[in-house]
């Protein structure tokens, strides 16, 4: 299909008589600084998901300085203006391209079988090619240890979490978070709201301040704006924790730790393997061990010996040594799920659908 | 499912926050459009009251400069409006629709800088005695000094309106700006006025939510909040009392699905997350009995010709 | 002081000359914008405007204006009709999800039979999925005189969580390990809406617009119906004593204007978009209005209109990434675009006189 595509758009190119400027229409113009394109879903500016992108971009020219160029186009809607988006960028000669949200997967496949010589990076997702990689982050990995702040921490034992879609990405974190607080405090239960938005922080503070009322004085979120936590702060007597970037300016309380996403090792690592003409297409889930997810720093407002367990907790993780989903676990509806010791495999992570036994409520379909 | 988690005073006293900036921005295009003009672009006010309100507040370290500040940009934006279609006398629809563009625009490069700083608090009012009391303590008196100005705005428009001859003035250049011309009122004047009155209102709108109900500031951050204080007028039936009730309608209602969701009431979440909007819709049907009407001049140019 | 002054008839030299006017007065105050965010305002104007059109990659741009747009002037052209009879829609981006949920959801159930007749269904069922969402304000309007505005708008809302609904739910695509969104109709041949002519950018949704365009100018300039919609916009006294139902007339703009916006979603999610996910929605339906008025309601202007809006898009991505202007700049010049046309527009039917006078 994308060859007979590929083939297609040079002939009637051709026929159209559009090449003939005497050179190939397609072709990258090379030049000798290596290019970096990055197609951001968001504006740079929404304080989360893709401000950190963007982060791991500065990271990178900060690195190379002037052997590397880096491109930006913000707030591209998935589909065809991504399509389009990524395609001026690979005339225009970038070299590697990555593509930050999980609804650029198709474009990126379809753009990239007209562009070989372009290397493609798509985050978050699982098709790749000869030049497409696919790279994430394991989050879950960071609420492990979120889960078990909370859990240590909870006095009403009841912990508020606020979830953006029901996707497998954010069932997964709780999950782990589940496991993890029920670990330390067996009494505790987690209330859950589905915010279905990726961003309204108007409805996410809504969503912490009912949780709050409903007696949660833990809030766990999956929605990159501070609204949570400045509710926390103001309800008073809550503890919440950073998402995507590190939000110290609610810390110590109620920022208790944060998890960040930090893209910039990955970032830096690519672009020189491009420079380097050793890039291979492949396919990356990073934790806390390589640094592609960051504790951030767990503040006084944690009892001494629950922040000693937690860093170990994180250490364990980090060294491999411990996965965060190890048996005996079961399913919510009380099958077995992983025998004593056995830890799940990446491609039922991957497309987790189902809640562990204890989480209350379904997942909405 | 544990329905005695939801607590009904918690509940009345979130909703009043949550309907706080909708109900300040309707009420503000509320007289716009009761002197006959339609400004579509309540969201791209808000976001730049949101903008101008957040810079202001964190470069003075003052809330209330912040609101000052809010209320300016509001009707500045507003201003370019009230150009286009008094003077230029250009199609109100698309000039709406715009100055929402415009504004979006426009506060995402005034706040390049801003992100991640956390703005000064705004006190709430902690009368000691009264705020302890059962019940009617925490919905009365437990609120951010701008929920008490929202529901005073909604009076005094309510007032103007009803008992001034400056409100029957407006609301006759709304009914019939020909015959207002006519009996020599500044027709454009009045509606430059009035819909300076509706930017500043949007603005100090947009401004509660990056100050006070999410304090931050992030590029498009009012998400919509605009168009349903839009949708809030014509649901009030240009009345400013229904204003208020309709906010409150529309933030109780969401409020309320956030809260069976946590106390895990097995409704669909997406058709929950609808609700809001279908009950408006229903709503609107029972309320369609009631025959009142548009401002007769809504929407429609005004040139004099003489 | 400055005075208007109304004109006999509308100036037929203003008429053509404004739009051309407002597209130079906005390269000049957009490109002191640009200049002062540090940008050579030259070459942003020129990267904006010149190159999609004739520069070195037009060959890829000039297709990509009509992926862009024909969307928008299909959308536009059936707005334009309601909105000359004063009936408000503005709800057609909740059409235009409804137009592509039913669309694909004809194409996902007959997955993976091969047969003719599926794009041909799809057609109809998107059609009809706009048609039915429209018809919700337009049969309350009529029957409870409910505001249309509103209606049509709250509706968008509704449709965008059962947009979300779908892609998480009954339309996820099974192989897709457990992530949102329906399977890519792109690679399902018997429902995927192919370029007509490869490259060209020319899908059956682009079209659609054409022949919608063709379709507008006819009715409003031979057909009774297209009278009756112009005599009520302009006249809606006159047009009751000729007869006019208005119940019929607002169902009629209505289902037009949803069907038409329902086309476009359902040659969207076959096309260029190719799946259901929750963020399909881009805004066409709300694009789509500032296209109709900038056409001045005209079939041809908003064919015209829509390739100039999809120009300032494809031209700002490229502004975007090779000199690395902020999005938002690319928005607010797409407004002060909008805010000349407008404002250059009164000189169409009125004459600026100078001098003393009474001012209203």
């Amino acid at each position: 299909m994308n060859l007979t595509k590929r083939a297609l758009m040079t002939g009637a190119a051709m026929a159209l008589g559009l090449a003939a400027s005497g050179a190939p229409v397609l072709a990258e113009s090379h030049s000798e600084k290596t290019k970096v394109g990055f197609v951001y879903v968001g504006p740079v500016g929404d304080g989360g998901w893709t401000y950190e992108h963007d982060q791991g971009r500065k990271a990178v020219e900060e690195h190379f300085g002037d052997a590397v160029e880096t491109v930006y186009v913000e707030n591209v809607p998935e589909g065809p203006d991504a399509e389009r988006v990524m395609v001026q960028m690979a005339r225009d000669g970038a070299d590697l391209i990555f593509t930050t949200s999980f609804g650029y997967m198709d474009p990126t496949i379809n753009v990239a079988s007209k562009f070989p010589d372009v290397k493609f990076e798509h985050a978050t997702g699982y098709k790749t090619a000869d030049n497409v990689s696919v790279y994430s982050a394991r989050f879950y990995e960071g609420r492990a240890v979120q889960g078990h702040i909370a859990g240590s921490m909870t006095e009403s034992n009841i912990i508020g979490y606020i979830g953006s879609y029901p996707i497998p990405e954010v069932i997964r974190g709780i999950n782990s978070a589940y496991i993890h607080a029920k670990k330390v405090n067996p009494d505790v239960e987690f209330k859950i709201v589905w915010a279905f938005t990726w961003f309204d922080p108007a409805k996410e503070a809504d969503a912490a301040k009912v949780l709050i009322e409903q007696g949660a004085d833990v809030i766990l979120q999956h929605t990159d704006s501070t609204a949570p936590l400045a509710a926390a702060q103001e309800a008073g007597g809550i503890i919440g924790f950073g998402q995507a970037s590190d939000m110290s300016e609610y810390a110590p309380s109620p920022r208790v730790s944060s998890i960040i996403d930090n893209w910039a090792p990955y970032y830096i690592a690519r672009t020189q393997a491009v420079m380097d003409g050793t890039w291979e297409s492949s396919n990356t889930w990073d934790g806390i061990g390589p640094g592609m997810v960051g504790i951030g720093e767990i503040t006084d407002a944690v009892p001494e010996d629950v922040k000693t367990e937690a860093l170990a907790l994180k250490d364990s993780i980090a060294s491999g040594e411990y996965h965060p989903f190890t048996g005996p676990l079961k399913k919510q509806d009380g099958s077995d799920w992983l025998a004593e010791g056995e830890t799940a495999d990446d491609g039922t992570l991957a497309g987790m659908n189902f809640f562990v036994e204890g989480l209350e409520g379904e997942i909405p379909q | 499912m544990d329905l005695s988690a939801i607590n009904p005073v918690l509940l009345i006293a979130s909703l009043m926050v949550a309907a706080t900036a909708v109900m300040i921005a309707a009420i503000g295009e509320l007289i716009v459009e009761r002197a006959g003009v339609l400004n579509l672009g309540v969201e791209g006010m808000m976001i730049t009251g949101a903008i101008c309100g957040f810079a202001a507040a964190v470069q003075t370290g003052s809330p209330t400069i912040g609101f000052v500040a809010a209320a300016l940009g509001g009707a500045a934006l507003s201003l370019l409006f009230a150009f286009l279609t008094q003077f230029a006398l250009a199609n109100q629809v698309a000039s709406g629709l715009a100055l929402t563009l415009f504004g979006l625009g426009l506060s995402a490069l005034l706040g390049q800088g801003y992100q991640g700083i956390k703005p000064p608090s705004t006190p709430r009012i902690d009368i000691p005695v009264l705020s302890d009391l059962p019940w009617v303590g925490r919905i009365l008196f437990g609120h951010d000094l701008m929920v008490y100005f929202g529901l005073a705005l909604v009076a005094a428009v309510w007032a103007f309106l009803k008992y001034t001859r400056a409100g029957l003035v407006l609301r006759a250049v709304g009914e019939n700006h020909d015959a207002a011309h006519a009996l020599g009122y500044k027709v454009i004047r009045i509606r430059v006025m009035a819909i300076a009155f509706g930017g500043a209102c949007a603005g100090l709108g947009g401004a509660y939510i990056s100050l006070i109900r999410v304090p931050q500031w992030t590029e498009g951050m009012t998400a919509g909040i605009g168009w349903i204080a839009l949708a809030l007028v014509v649901f009030a039936s240009w009345k400013p009392w229904r204003v208020l009730l309709g906010a409150y309608l529309f933030g109780g209602v969401t409020v309320l699905q956030l809260n069976l969701q946590a106390a895990g009431i097995a409704i669909p979440v997406e058709y929950l997350s609808m609700s809001p909007y279908i009950i408006t819709i229903v709503v609107l049907v029972i309320m369609s009995a009631d025959k009142s009407r548009a401002p007769a001049s809504l929407g429609r140019i005004f040139h004099a010709t003489h | 002081m400055i005075r208007l002054e109304k004109r006999r008839e509308p100036s037929q030299v203003f008429a053509y000359l404004t739009p051309v006017l407002a597209v130079l007065v906005t390269m000049i105050a957009g490109g002191l914008m640009f200049a002062a965010l540090g940008k050579d305002p030259f070459v942003a104007i020129k990267t904006i405007f010149y190159d999609p059109l004739f520069g070195q990659y037009a060959s890829f741009d000039r297709p990509q204006l009509l992926v862009k747009g024909g969307p928008l002037v299909l959308i536009a052209i059936g707005l334009s009709l309601g909105f000359r009879a004063g009936i408000w829609n503005i709800g057609a981006e909740g059409q235009y999800i409804l137009g592509a949920i039913f669309g694909a959801g004809v194409a996902l159930a007959f997955y993976p039979l091969d047969a003719w007749f599926i794009f041909p269904l799809m057609i109809l069922a998107g059609a009809f999925g706009g048609f039915l969402w429209a018809m919700i304000p337009g049969i309350l309007k009529v029957k409870f005189g409910t505001n249309e505005i509103l209606v049509s708008l709250m509706l968008v809302y509704v449709a965008e969580q059962l947009l979300a609904s779908m892609s998480l739910g009954l339309m996820k695509n099974p192989e897709g390990f457990g992530f949102p969104g329906s399977r890519n109709l792109q690679q399902y041949p018997s429902a995927h809406n192919a370029e007509i002519i490869a490259n060209s950018g020319m899908h059956w949704g682009v079209a659609a617009a054409l022949i919608a365009v063709i379709f507008a100018y006819v009715l409003l300039a031979r057909h009774q119906l297209g009278y009756h919609i112009r005599l009520t916009g302009e006249a809606p006294r006159a047009a009751k004593f000729a007869g006019v139902s208005p119940g019929r007339l607002i169902l009629v703009c209505l289902g037009f204007s949803g069907a038409f916006a329902g086309l476009a979603g359902m040659f969207e999610v076959s096309g260029p978009a190719g799946q259901v996910t929750i963020d399909f929605n881009t805004g066409y339906g709300f694009t789509a209005i500032i296209v109709a008025f900038l056409g001045r309601l005209h079939p041809v202007g908003i064919l015209l209109a829509g390739l100039l809006m999809a120009l300032t898009y494809i031209g700002g991505e490229v502004a975007q990434s090779s000199l690395g202007l902020p999005s938002a700049a690319i928005q607010m010049f797409q407004g002060m675009l909008l805010f000349f046309l407008l404002a250059m527009d009164v000189l169409t039917g009125y004459r600026i006189r100078f001098g003393q006078g009474e001012t209203a």
